[in-house]
């Protein structure tokens, strides 16, 4: 232990300076197109050694997109910091929150990135017809047996493989309070029927002015996604996984019976205003709420569940003990139709290249490994990865081990967010805005689901 | 109403009134300074809150409205610290990487459009030729385009050139990573209202004095150096201020010529992305935020004194 | 383990001194690559405009026009006339570019419901924001400058246009954030129509049609100084002989106030008026960042801007723009006729 830090300190001071003075000679040369000193493939030693594979390209530098901020964007750049300074490959990164529109508008322009962090396939899709998305090398599509072939298949487009997986989130989590659950005597549903009941329960109990759920469809450009990952598992736990796929691929229309239905659901369950918006105000302040701050009124006893994806963790504030028997933790949401066996929703990131030069092929074979991603799990807890060669017993966080036992239990109905495969006209156009006019606005269910039907491309 | 039948019947013992005081005399009354200093706080109030809430701890932000601060005071100036100096922010050095981008794009994206629309004006004014003024009047009228549709144009042309057929008549420049396509775009976009603006405070300058110089002997050039520039410097003041306020807020340029590493963005950039990744964290934001209203604000009162002289006081006739 | 930590602390110490000296090398690159360019800029023009100036004759007059023209009709030609035709031209095209539609691009826009609302929003927005923000100018114009530390009132209203949109959003949502009325209040006018009496205060950004116009009050918020700032420096550069011919024939404060102050700084106040118009239009931070777009308020600009960049509907998009610069183009053209009329009575 004591012995792999020194090395990486004297590698850290070491590297401080020389990039100190390549970024002095950069600035000063204005655009030279960065020199790769022919270092040669230098055999690496030591700490090092596992690199050798990457080896040989250092001096260059990468450049990444991503939409993923500060604070989970410094446990990325922490786990690839030991690969940089032993490769000598710099990794540029940029994360935006304006990277759904920012992405098209500079691949547009010709202003490419080395690489995107890409979390929809729908996207992904709508690069790959630029034709500025690069194929993977053949290394990165060899670690193919890494992944389940579901997760492959959603980094593919029209058969074609192109962007490895890289995260993977669980979708299908109720926030609650286990020690708020235990003073009331309340028991974890284990149905739908049964969280039905309790919500009903808590409703009618109405203690401190409490209500069963709170919700929260806020987040700024992207308002409403949070509305469409409730339809999604309200879908997929009614009508099952054949239904989902035909709806994402739009065979199944919004208006068709059974997507309505399962509107009816939805409106059943968080447009209740007997059951939301606990500790926040009535149905409508769901789409004025961010969904950061959904889950606030948990911790003061106002509100008693809140269903949110796994990255919701990182919200809770400093402190707040997440565990089965803490002050938080999170149970998985049954199935609205007992037949639909486990079903779980989960979305994930996908890694896309736009260049073929070698470092950034070593860049793109390494984030691909098993190695890389052991290291960003032990960098900090809140991320799951969709690398099946990531041994369990590394997730020390119980909401990840629970996770990555949802994600790949062979038992469950595993599907990807639906909104983030359809076209991004409506996964990340119309569907955000209708259902959030559904909440706000309180829109007939008739209405919205035609709204989305027309904004469908032809 | 009383006021202005006073004026009417002014009084002989009464000295008279400077005429341009009277007319603000009508509309004056303690009724209206009362107004004046109504309106002022409304429009103070809610910077006051930013700066209260950049200064209260994050509990009592969440908690609380900004107004009980005065009632149960609990400051702290921790936010600032984060902000500025921790990784708070995820970055070495918090928020001054950002600052100083914002400094160094702000001041070229200042002088360059300025000192280009000026020369354009100074010709449209004092150098006519065939088609002069609809010329003037096209590039007045270009303000209209909505600068969302120039994105992807410029961007292909900063990172691709411009070519007709096969051949190249601008190279591929390689800028990307550095300030100056920002500083192009931001010129660009400028010179619409930079040289209507200028071009009507130079055109009144005085014949006299060009025809003067003109038969003394000088070019153009030294006439517009030594004659137009200095006598321009309030109208050159006034807009540099709305130009340098302009490129210091703005963030869709900024966002897709700059994008969002430490080495080229700006402050609203930085800003933009704090809210999204801090959507809880108030505190930070608002700190954030009145970080960076302080040096617009200083570059306003370093040069408000030259509207007295004013931006457009060239447009009205004389 | 104690071991570890402390050698940790000294590792990050030691990398931290590091950093602040990176730190400020780096405020002087990047502030030294700035001022360089002004002065590569400025030496350029020096030089050129030394060595045309001995150019005499024939050419001297071409030459001067060229060179004093020259650079902004480049890169007005490059930055705003390209993108222009580009855009009338991709509105008429399917998505990807590929297939000629026609007019089918607008009249998806001019027939689709939520298209409607749009519209009607942005009408709204150009009728009310500038000629409240302009009203108000004008009037603080009067008022403040005869009262005592008129700089201070004067820099106050002004402040807001220092602020970024972005702040800005940051700023109001302190003023309209809505809780239920068992919580604390966070939203200033919340509290202060709860300490008026009224109970159960709404949700301000979801009550339709007002959202619209708490909307547009960051924009008057905003825009207010700048016309302040402009016309009161109009209303002082009206020369006082005329103020004077104009009492002597026996006008008071008012009517001297609206047949000899306004026709004299009318080219002033139409200026001010087109310029926060058009800043209106085009505006779309404070939609996108306070309620991206939802609730009924959505704006042309707005809409334009997630049609073509995250929706990828590039056609419809396009053809939106073109509206947009089509709505702007009378009021630009009502501005040339009125400077036309001007300068034919100089």
């Amino acid at each position: 232990m004591n012995i792999r830090l020194n090395v990486r300190l004297r590698n850290r001071l070491l590297v401080v300076p020389a990039v100190l003075g390549l970024s002095l000679a950069a600035a000063c040369s204005n655009s030279s197109s960065g020199g790769g000193g022919s270092t040669g493939a230098a055999t690496l030693s030591g700490s090092c050694a596992k690199y050798q594979p990457y080896a040989g390209h250092a001096g260059t530098k990468v450049t990444m997109f991503a939409s993923i901020l500060s604070p989970e964007s410094d446990s990325l750049e922490k786990s690839w910091a030991e690969f940089s300074s032993c490769t000598g490959i710099k990794i540029s990164y940029e994360g935006s929150n304006d990277f759904e529109s920012q992405l098209p508008v500079r691949v547009g322009g010709g202003n490419v990135p080395d690489f995107a962090i890409i979390p929809q396939p729908g996207l992904l899709a709508q690069m790959v017809k630029t034709g500025k998305v690069v194929k993977p090398p053949a290394q990165t599509v060899a670690n193919e047996n890494q992944w389940n072939p579901v997760w492959k298949s959603y980094g593919s487009v029209n058969g074609t493989f192109y962007a490895a997986p890289m995260s993977a989130n669980m979708k299908s989590l109720v926030w609650y309070s286990p020690k708020a659950f235990t003073q009331a005597g309340y028991q974890v549903p284990k149905t739908w029927a049964d969280l039905m009941a309790l919500s009903d329960k808590i409703a009618k109990a109405g203690a401190n002015g409490g209500k069963p759920w709170c919700g929260g469809i806020g987040s700024g450009t992207a308002t409403g996604w949070p509305a469409t990952d409730w339809l999604e598992e309200v879908v997929l736990g009614s009508q099952g996984g054949d239904v989902y796929d035909q709806w994402v691929s739009h065979k199944v229309k919004f208006g068709d019976p059974q997507i309505a239905q399962a509107m009816q659901t939805v409106a059943g369950w968080m447009q209740n205003p007997a059951w939301v918006n606990g500790g926040i105000g009535d149905v409508k302040s769901i789409a004025t709420t961010t969904f950061q701050d959904a889950g606030a009124p948990i911790l003061t006893g106002k509100c008693s569940m809140l269903q949110q994806a796994s990255f919701y963790e990182a919200q809770w504030p400093k402190g707040t003990k997440i565990a089965p028997d803490g002050d938080i933790f999170a149970f998985q949401l049954p199935a609205v139709n007992p037949s639909v066996a486990t079903p779980v929703e989960g979305g994930g990131e996908f890694l896309a290249a736009f260049s073929d030069r070698p470092e950034v092929q070593a860049v793109q074979n390494y984030l691909s490994t098993a190695d890389w991603a052991s290291s960003r799990v032990k960098v900090a807890s809140g991320w799951v990865s969709a690398n099946q060669g990531v041994d369990k017993s590394l997730y020390t966080d119980p909401i990840d081990q629970l996770s990555a036992n949802a994600l790949t239990n062979p038992a469950a109905t595993f599907r990807f967010d639906a909104s983030d495969l359809m076209p991004a006209a409506v996964g990340s156009g119309q569907e955000w805005k209708s259902l959030t006019a559904w909440f706000a606005e309180g829109k007939s269910i008739q209405q919205v689901s035609s709204d989305i039907d027309a904004a469908w491309p032809q | 109403m009383s006021s202005q039948l006073m004026d009417r019947q002014p009084q002989p013992s009464e000295a008279p009134l400077p005429p341009a005081k009277a007319v603000r005399k009508a509309f004056s009354s303690p009724f209206s300074s009362l107004l004046v200093v109504v309106l002022t706080v409304l429009w103070t109030i809610p910077t006051l809150g930013l700066l209260v809430t950049s200064v209260r701890p994050k509990q009592d932000v969440a908690d609380s409205g900004w107004w009980t601060f005065f009632t149960h005071p609990d400051a702290t100036l921790a936010n600032y610290h984060t902000v500025l100096f921790e990784g708070g922010f995820g970055v070495s050095g918090g928020l001054m990487p950002y600052l100083v981008n914002s400094l160094a794009i702000s001041v070229p994206a200042t002088v360059f459009p300025l000192v280009i629309a000026a020369m354009a004006a100074y010709a449209l004014a004092w150098v006519p030729f065939r088609g002069s003024d609809t010329l003037f009047f096209l590039i007045f009228a270009l303000q209209v385009v909505p600068l969302q549709m120039t994105l992807i144009p410029l961007l292909q042309l900063f990172s691709g050139g411009a070519h007709v057929g096969g051949a190249t008549i601008v190279p591929a420049l390689n800028l990307s990573g550095t300030y100056a396509p920002v500083w192009l775009a931001h010129t660009m976009f400028a010179l619409p209202l930079a040289t209507f603006l200028l071009h009507n405070f130079i055109s009144q300058l005085p014949r006299d004095l060009m025809e003067a110089a003109v038969v003394d002997g000088a070019s153009h050039f030294k006439i517009f150096r030594s004659i137009v520039l200095p006598l321009c410097t309030p109208a050159l003041a006034s807009f540099a201020i709305f130009q340098f306020l302009w490129v210091w807020n703005d963030l869709l340029v900024a966002l897709t010529f700059a994008g969002g590493t430490p080495e080229v963005a700006p402050m609203t950039v930085r800003l933009a992305q704090l809210s999204g990744s801090f959507g809880g964290h108030w505190e930070l934001l608002t700190a954030g935020a009145f970080l960076s209203m302080i040096v617009p604000l200083l570059v306003f009162f370093a040069l408000q004194r030259y509207f007295v002289r004013g931006l457009l006081s060239g447009s009205v006739k004389g | 383990m104690l071991l570890t930590g402390a050698t940790q602390l000294a590792g990050s110490g030691s990398a931290g001194a590091l950093l602040a000296d990176s730190g400020w090398n780096d405020v002087a690159v990047k502030l030294g690559n700035s001022v360089g360019a002004i002065a590569g800029f400025l030496g350029v023009l020096l030089v050129v405009f030394f060595a045309a100036g001995r150019a005499t004759g024939r050419f001297g007059r071409p030459l001067a026009i060229g060179i004093f023209l020259g650079p902004a009709l480049l890169l007005l030609l490059v930055g705003l006339v390209v993108p222009l035709v580009r855009t009338v031209f991709l509105s008429f095209y399917s998505d990807d570019s590929k297939r000629f539609l026609g007019g089918k691009n607008y009249s998806w826009a001019l027939t689709t419901d939520s298209v409607h609302q749009v519209l009607l929003n942005t009408l709204l927005w150009l009728v009310v924001a500038p000629f409240l923000a302009t009203g108000l100018g004008l009037l603080l114009a009067l008022w403040v400058d005869r009262m005592r530390g008129q700089t201070v009132y004067k820099s106050l209203i002004f402040m807001p246009m220092a602020i970024s949109l972005v702040g800005a959003s940051i700023i109001w949502k302190f003023v309209y954030d809505a809780r239920d009325s068992a919580q604390n209040q966070i939203g200033l006018l919340s509290q202060t129509v709860i300490w008026l009496g009224w109970k159960h205060p709404p949700n301000w950004i979801l009550s339709h049609p007002l959202n619209n116009f708490l909307l547009m009050a960051v924009m008057i918020w905003v825009q207010t100084g700048f016309a302040m700032v402009v016309l009161s420096a109009a209303i002082k550069a009206i020369p006082d002989e005329v103020t004077e011919a104009a009492r002597l024939d026996g006008a008071g404060g008012l009517r001297l106030f609206w047949y000899v102050t306004v026709p004299m700084i009318r080219t002033t106040l139409v200026v001010v008026l087109t310029t926060v118009m058009i800043v209106t239009l085009k505006a779309f931070d404070i939609v996108r960042t306070m309620t991206g777009g939802n609730f009924g308020t959505q704006v042309l600009a707005n809409e334009m801007y997630s049609q073509s960049f995250v929706q990828f509907n590039v056609g419809r998009g396009s053809a939106l723009a073109v509206i947009l610069f089509l709505a702007v183009l009378p009021l630009v053209g009502y501005n040339i006729v009125q400077l036309r009329k001007e300068r034919a009575t100089r």
